[in-house]
C-alpha cells in the first residue's frame, strides 16, 4: 500500500508550527540591564528570596507597587491611561526576567497580563480611565471568575447567571480557582446572560467586571494542598453590576475570553515556573557534577534556550497582529511538562529531600516545585484539552 | 519584531526538492537543478561561485531538503568543504564536494598524503573529497583514492576511502577544525528539522486515512493526542535549528557555538520522539519498505546520531551551564550576558 502522492503534498497541508523566529528590539537590551540591576539590589537588601510558582504564589504589594513606580507594570497600555506605550515584547524582557529571579509577581500578575490587555481591548473608555492607571501603578489587583464547581475544562457549561435588571445586571452564581480574590479589588466574570443553546454552546456568554467590595459577594478560601491560601470559592447571591461594568459586548463573552489565549499560554511563565530550581541545582552540582549530570544539565538548558525561542516568535507574531493558537498550545504543552522535568532532575541529581520549611535555597525550591506541579498541567487549559487543540490544528478533528 | 522570511526561497527550496525523483543513490538530476539555481553553494562567497546567503537562508533550503530526503551532499558541499577550500585558498572544483576529518600522513613538500578515512558522506559520488588532517587542508581527487562503500540507517552513503597519492593541501588556523565541527551540526539540525516535519505530515495523513473500529484512527482522541505531542517535537526542533541559523549569521560560527550545540541537541532529541509516534500510528505497514515512511524515519534515526548525538552536545552545554553557575545560566539561556 504505497502512498498516493509525493510527500510534497503533505507537508504542504501540514500548518505552520511555530511563527518565524522573532528578535527581541535592541533597546531590550538595556531595559534588561536595569531590571535585573533593580532586582540584584531587593536580592541583597533580602527583600524576598527566590520562590517557585511565583505567578501563583508570591504576593507583595510593596514590590508590585515598586515595579509600578519604576513604569514596568501595564508596560503596553498607552500613555494616556497611565503606562508606557510600550510594545509586548518589551513587557516580554521584563516578565521573564522578574520569573527568572524567583520574584514575588502574583499580586499584578493577573492585571498586568489579562486586565490590561483586555480592557484596552473590549473596555470603554469609562472602564479604561477607571482601571488602567491604577493596574500600571501596581495599586489595581484583578482576578478572573471563569471556572465553577461543574464547569473547568468544559467553559462553555458555566451556570453562573447574569438577569438584566433596572440599570445593570444581577449575578448569581459560584466561581472556584479565583487565584488572589482575597486581595484583589475586582475581578472578570464569565456569566450566562442567555439561555444555554445546545447548538450553539458559546453564544450567550459575557464578561461583567465585579468590584469585589459590592454587596452579595462572598469570598471563601479553598485551601492548596500544602495549606496556603491562594485560590477562593467566589459566591455572588443577586450582586448588581451597573450597565458601565459590563465588559466588551452582551453575548460576546466566549469571543472575548478565547481571543487572548494566545497570549495566556505562550508567556515565560509557561515554562519558568520552576526555573529557579534549575539554578539552584546548578548551584548544587558546581564543579562535582559528573558526565551524565553534566549532559542532564544540557538537555534542561537546551529545552529551555528552544521554548524561550519558540515563545519569543510567538510573541513577534502577536506584536504583528497574528492569532498563532496552535503554536501557544504546543509551547504551553512542552513548556508545563518542561517544568515538570526540572524537578525531577532535581530529586535525582542532588540527594537532598525537600524541605518545604528549609531555609530559601534548593531543599525549599524542590518542596515549592513538587508541591505546586499538578498545577502546572492544569491551569489556563489542561495539557489533554491543549492537545485536541494542537489535533484541530492538524486537521485531525 | 519578527524576522522577515524569505518566502521566494521557501517556495523555491519546496519546487527543487519536491520535484525530485524517488530512487537511491545521488541524485544528479537534482544536484544540477540545485547548482542551476544556485542553492549549491548557497552560503559560499560569490567569488568563488557562491550565493552569498546567510545562515537563516540555509535554514530553509536544508529544511527543504530534509524534508524531502534529498539524495545530495548538500551540506558537505556548501557549509563544509567549500567553505573549508574558500578559506584554505585552495580553487574550488566543480560539482559536489564531501569533506572528512582524519588523521592522514601528509607530506606537503611531496604533496602527498596516505591513510585510511572512514564514513566519509557521499566519496562515491563527489568531485572532490576535501579533508581537514591536523593543520592542513587537503583537495583529493577521488579518481587516486580506493573507496570501500559504506552507508548509514538511511542508506546514505557514508564510505571508507584508503588515500595513499597526491593531494592540494594548503595550512589553516587552528580554530577551523571547531567551526567545522559547529557547521556540521548545524547543518544536520536543518536537515533534523526538516525530516520530523515530514515524518508527521505523513502520520497525519495516515491518520486520516486509515479506517478501524469504522472511523479514520485519527478521530480517536488516543491518537490524536499522540500527533501533538510529536508535533511539539517538530516545532522545538524547527524553533532551535532557525534559532541557531540566526545566531551563527548574527555572532559568526564560533560565537554560536552554544545555541547550535542546544539546536542539535534539542533536534536529536525530537528526532526520537517524533519516529517512534510516526510509526506507531502508521501501525505494521510503516516498518515495511511499501510505505515511504521510513525515508524520513531511517534519516531521523541517522542524522540524530551523525556530528554529535544530543548525549554529546548536552554534555558540552551542560558544561557551559554549570560553568556559569546559578546567577551566570540565565543570562546564558537570553544570550545576554
Amino acid at each position: 500500500m504505497a502512498q498516493d502522492g509525493p510527500v510534497t503534498s503533505m507537508l504542504a497541508r501540514l500548518p505552520a508550527l511555530v511563527p518565524p523566529p522573532a528578535e527581541l528590539p535592541p533597546r531590550a537590551v538595556r531595559l534588561r540591564a536595569e531590571v535585573r540591576e533593580f532586582l540584584a539590589a531587593e536580592r541583597a537588601a533580602g527583600a524576598w528570596s527566590p520562590r517557585a510558582d511565583v505567578w501563583l504564589s508570591g504576593w507583595d504589594e510593596r514590590f508590585t507597587k515598586e515595579l509600578g513606580r519604576r513604569g514596568w507594570l501595564g508596560m503596553t497600555i498607552p500613555v494616556e491611561y497611565g503606562g508606557k506605550g510600550a510594545s509586548a515584547l518589551d513587557r516580554y524582557v521584563v516578565t521573564e526576567e522578574l520569573l527568572a529571579a524567583g520574584a514575588p509577581v502574583a499580586a499584578h500578575w493577573v492585571a498586568d497580563r489579562q486586565i490590561g490587555p483586555s480592557l484596552l481591548r473590549f473596555g470603554s473608555e469609562e472602564q479604561r480611565r477607571r482601571f488602567l492607571p491604577g493596574i500600571a501603578a501596581g495599586e489595581v489587583y484583578f482576578g478572573i471568575g471563569m471556572s465553577e464547581p461543574d464547569s473547568g475544562s468544559d467553559l462553555a457549561s458555566v451556570r453562573t447567571k447574569a438577569e438584566q435588571v433596572a440599570g445593570g445586571w444581577e449575578l448569581t452564581g459560584t466561581k472556584v480557582w479565583t487565584s488572589g480574590a482575597h486581595h484583589a479589588h475586582a475581578f472578570f466574570a464569565l456569566a450566562r446572560t442567555a439561555p444555554r443553546d445546545d447548538a450553539n454552546r458559546h453564544a450567550g456568554l459575557s464578561q461583567f467586571i465585579v468590584e469585589l467590595d459590592t454587596p452579595g459577594v462572598t469570598i471563601r478560601p479553598i485551601p492548596l494542598l500544602t495549606g496556603a491560601h491562594h485560590f477562593n470559592e467566589v459566591v455572588f447571591d443577586r450582586v448588581f453590576v451597573p450597565d458601565a461594568m459590563v465588559l466588551g459586548e452582551i453575548g460576546s463573552g466566549w469571543h472575548q475570553v478565547t481571543s487572548e489565549l494566545a497570549f495566556e499560554r505562550s508567556g515565560p511563565e509557561r515554562f519558568l515556573s520552576t526555573y529557579p530550581l534549575l539554578a539552584a541545582l546548578v548551584g548544587e552540582l558546581g564543579s562535582t557534577a559528573d558526565a551524565g549530570a553534566r549532559r542532564e544539565i544540557g538537555a534542561l538548558v537546551s529545552r529551555l534556550w528552544t521554548l524561550r525561542r519558540m515563545s519569543l516568535a510567538i510573541a513577534g507574531a502577536l506584536e504583528s497582529g497574528a492569532a498563532p493558537e496552535l503554536a501557544a498550545a504546543l509551547v504551553k504543552d512542552l513548556g508545563t511538562r518542561y517544568e515538570n522535568e526540572i524537578i525531577d532532575a532535581a530529586r535525582l541529581l542532588v540527594a537532598t529531600p525537600p524541605d518545604p520549611h528549609a531555609e530559601p535555597g534548593f531543599a525549599r525550591l524542590l518542596a515549592d516545585a513538587v508541591l505546586h506541579a499538578p498545577g502546572f498541567t492544569l491551569r489556563g487549559g489542561t495539557n489533554e484539552v491543549l492537545r485536541g487543540i494542537v489535533a484541530r490544528g492538524l486537521g485531525l478533528r | 519584531m519578527t524576522v522577515a522570511i524569505n518566502t521566494e526561497l521557501v517556495d523555491l527550496a519546496e519546487d527543487v526538492f519536491g520535484g525530485a525523483a524517488a530512487g537511491t543513490g545521488f541524485d544528479a538530476p537534482l544536484w544540477a537543478t540545485l547548482e542551476q539555481t544556485g542553492l549549491a553553494r548557497l552560503t559560499l562567497p560569490a567569488d568563488v561561485g557562491g550565493s552569498d546567503g546567510s545562515f537563516a537562508d540555509a535554514a530553509i533550503v536544508l529544511a527543504a531538503a530534509g524534508a524531502h530526503a534529498a539524495r545530495v551532499p548538500l551540506v558537505e558541499t556548501d557549509l563544509l568543504a567549500g567553505w573549508l577550500l574558500q578559506a584554505a585558498e585552495i580553487p574550488l572544483p566543480a560539482g559536489p564536494l564531501t569533506l572528512a576529518t582524519g588523521d592522514l600522513d601528509v607530506a606537503r613538500t611531496v604533496r602527498r598524503a596516505a591513510g585510511v578515512l572512514h564514513r566519509v558522506p557521499w566519496a562515491r559520488s563527489v568531485a572532490g573529497i576535501v579533508v581537514l588532517a591536523g593543520d592542513h587542508a587537503l583537495l583529493i581527487d577521488p579518481a587516486d583514492v580506493t573507496i570501500t562503500e559504506g552507508f548509514n540507517l538511511a542508506e546514505e552513503p557514508r564510505d571508507t576511502v584508503t588515500i595513499d597519492g597526491p593531494v592540494t593541501a594548503s595550512s589553516i588556523e587552528e580554530h577551523v577544525g571547531t567551526q567545522l565541527r559547529l557547521r556540521a551540526a548545524l547543518g544536520r539540525a536543518q536537515l533534523l528539522a526538516g525530516a520530523t516535519a515530514s515524518a508527521l505530515a505523513s502520520a497525519v495523513r495516515y491518520a486520516e486515512e486509515r479506517v478501524q473500529f469504522g472511523r479514520p484512527i485519527g478521530r480517536f482522541q488516543a491518537v490524536q493526542q499522540q500527533l501533538a505531542l510529536a508535533a511539539a517535537e517538530v516545532a522545538a526542533a524547527q524553533a532551535a535549528a532557525q534559532a541557531a541559523a540566526r545566531a551563527a549569521d548574527a555572532a559568526g560560527v564560533l560565537g554560536a557555538e552554544l545555541p547550535i550545540a542546544m539546536a542539535k541537541a534539542r533536534a536529536s532529541e525530537a528526532a526520537g520522539v517524533v519516529a517512534r509516534i510516526a510509526h506507531q500510528v502508521h501501525g505494521a505497514i510503516g516498518f515495511t519498505r511499501e510505505h515511504d515512511l521510513r525515508l524520513a524515519t531511517t534519516r531521523l534515526w541517522a542524522w540524530r546520531d551523525e556530528d554529535g548525538s544530543e548525549a554529546q552536545w548536552q554534555e558540552t552545554v551542560g558544561a557551559a551551564a554549570l560553568a556559569a553557575g546559578p546567577e551566570g545560566l540565565w543570562p546564558l539561556i537570553t544570550g545576554t550576558p
